[in-house]
């Protein structure tokens, strides 16, 4: 059975390898006795004559819902938001397709910031522990979370995530979303921005053939620019895309493998760290 | 494939709202998507009636009412309808428009006994 509170797949999810388990229950309506009275929101269908109905039948009615669908994520998310503010983390969600180098850059990340500001890792992914594990290398604390069959992390599971990495006070907490420029763009997860990274291997036009993603991010990382004398790609093109979909997004250039363009993503993270410490 | 955690999300609505209005069999649902809120309805389709089985909403019918992308265009300063996040204007063909409309993603109503 799958969890109805976060939609991933119970006995599928895992946090560090651990299933997770769910105290929530799986409440079902049978046996509730049917209500003798009116409530609010609740109107008697069939009043009208095109909807009248024989008598004797079981009386179906109208119940007005005009709820978010996604209001139980959303309040997950607000959750760790707050537990985040409380403590002044400033949490990143780093969202990009399979391959763009996300891994890459965030153990560089990890290694060039040693020591310069405390940070932690929630890392999600299918299947397997090894980028948990590449992430330790760099002596950085990292929690995994397998999503078993799921396309995206949500705010219950980084929830769970949360309890077990407790994140310093002051620290920064990079979340690697599951590779996939789809599904994570709807979930929030309670960061203070999503981050979309982009590969130059990857074709121009993703920004156009993935907008929801885009669109949600505040800041599109242009990755492995070394590689750019080889390609075909055009970065003034993609940048455009970029903005036509979201004209408020922040670009960067950089890459994570030779290190060029790096400074600019840490003066990035310094100043939005110093802007959520400001808001906290 | 994030339809399935959204049918999910559905279903525990349901759930809820049974619970709190006493009902026990839910025979149709009626949600309003946005143009632009990234959902396929097909797959939502599919998802809704495999996320149902065995519930309190086995067999019930799906009705999508399909809202429309809206954005407020900046250069020309009115309402303009679009298809999705990156067209233009249909009045102007610029892009400076903010999104007004079309992201909806909501449980709308139900048919129960």
């Amino acid at each position: 059975m799958m969890c109805t509170v976060c939609g991933c797949g119970e006995g599928e999810t895992t946090i560090e390898g651990e299933a997770h388990s769910h105290d929530h229950h799986h409440e079902h309506a049978h046996g509730h006795p049917p209500p003798h009275h009116h409530h609010d929101g609740v109107h008697h269908y069939g009043l009208g004559p095109a909807h009248a109905h024989a008598p004797g039948l079981s009386q179906a009615r109208m119940v007005s819902i005009e709820q978010d669908i996604l209001a139980k994520n959303d309040e997950y998310a607000a959750a760790n938001r707050r537990r985040l503010a409380e403590r002044g983390v400033l949490a990143l969600n780093l969202v990009s397709s399979p391959g763009s180098g996300k891994t890459t850059l965030l153990t560089r990340t990890l290694t060039d910031l040693a020591g310069r500001w405390p940070m932690a890792v929630i890392e999600g992914d299918q299947q397997t522990s090894q980028d948990a594990e590449r992430i330790r290398a760099t002596g950085v604390r990292a929690v995994q979370i397998n999503t078993g069959k799921g396309c995206h992390l949500d705010a219950h599971m980084v929830g769970h995530a949360l309890e077990r990495l407790e994140p310093e006070a002051g620290s920064l907490l990079f979340i690697e979303n599951v590779g996939n420029l789809v599904c994570p763009a709807g979930f929030d997860l309670g960061e203070a921005h999503k981050v979309v990274i982009l590969s130059v291997t990857e074709g121009e036009d993703k920004p156009l053939k993935y907008p929801d993603m885009f669109h949600a991010a505040d800041l599109m990382i242009l990755n492995k620019t070394d590689l750019l004398p080889h390609l075909q790609f055009d970065v003034e093109q993609c940048i455009e895309y970029a903005r036509r979909v979201n004209p408020r997004i922040k670009v960067l250039r950089l890459s994570a493998t030779t290190g060029e363009g790096m400074e600019s993503w840490y003066e990035w993270l310094d100043a939005s760290r110093r802007l959520a410490a400001l808001g906290a | 494939m994030h339809e399935m955690s959204l049918c999910e999300g559905v279903l525990q609505l349901l759930e809820v709202h049974a619970e709190k209005e006493g009902f026990r069999r839910v025979r149709v649902v009626r949600l309003e998507i946005g143009a632009l809120a990234g959902v396929e309805l097909e797959a939502m389709r599919f998802g809704f009636d495999v996320v149902m089985k065995g519930t309190l909403a086995d067999g019930a019918r799906l009705e999508i009412i399909e809202l429309p992308g809206r954005a407020w265009c900046l250069c020309c300063g009115e309402s303009v309808e679009i298809g999705q996040r990156f067209d233009p204007c249909p009045r102007c063909g610029g892009y400076q428009l903010q999104i007004t409309g079309g992201e909806e993603l909501r449980v709308k109503e139900l048919e129960v006994e």
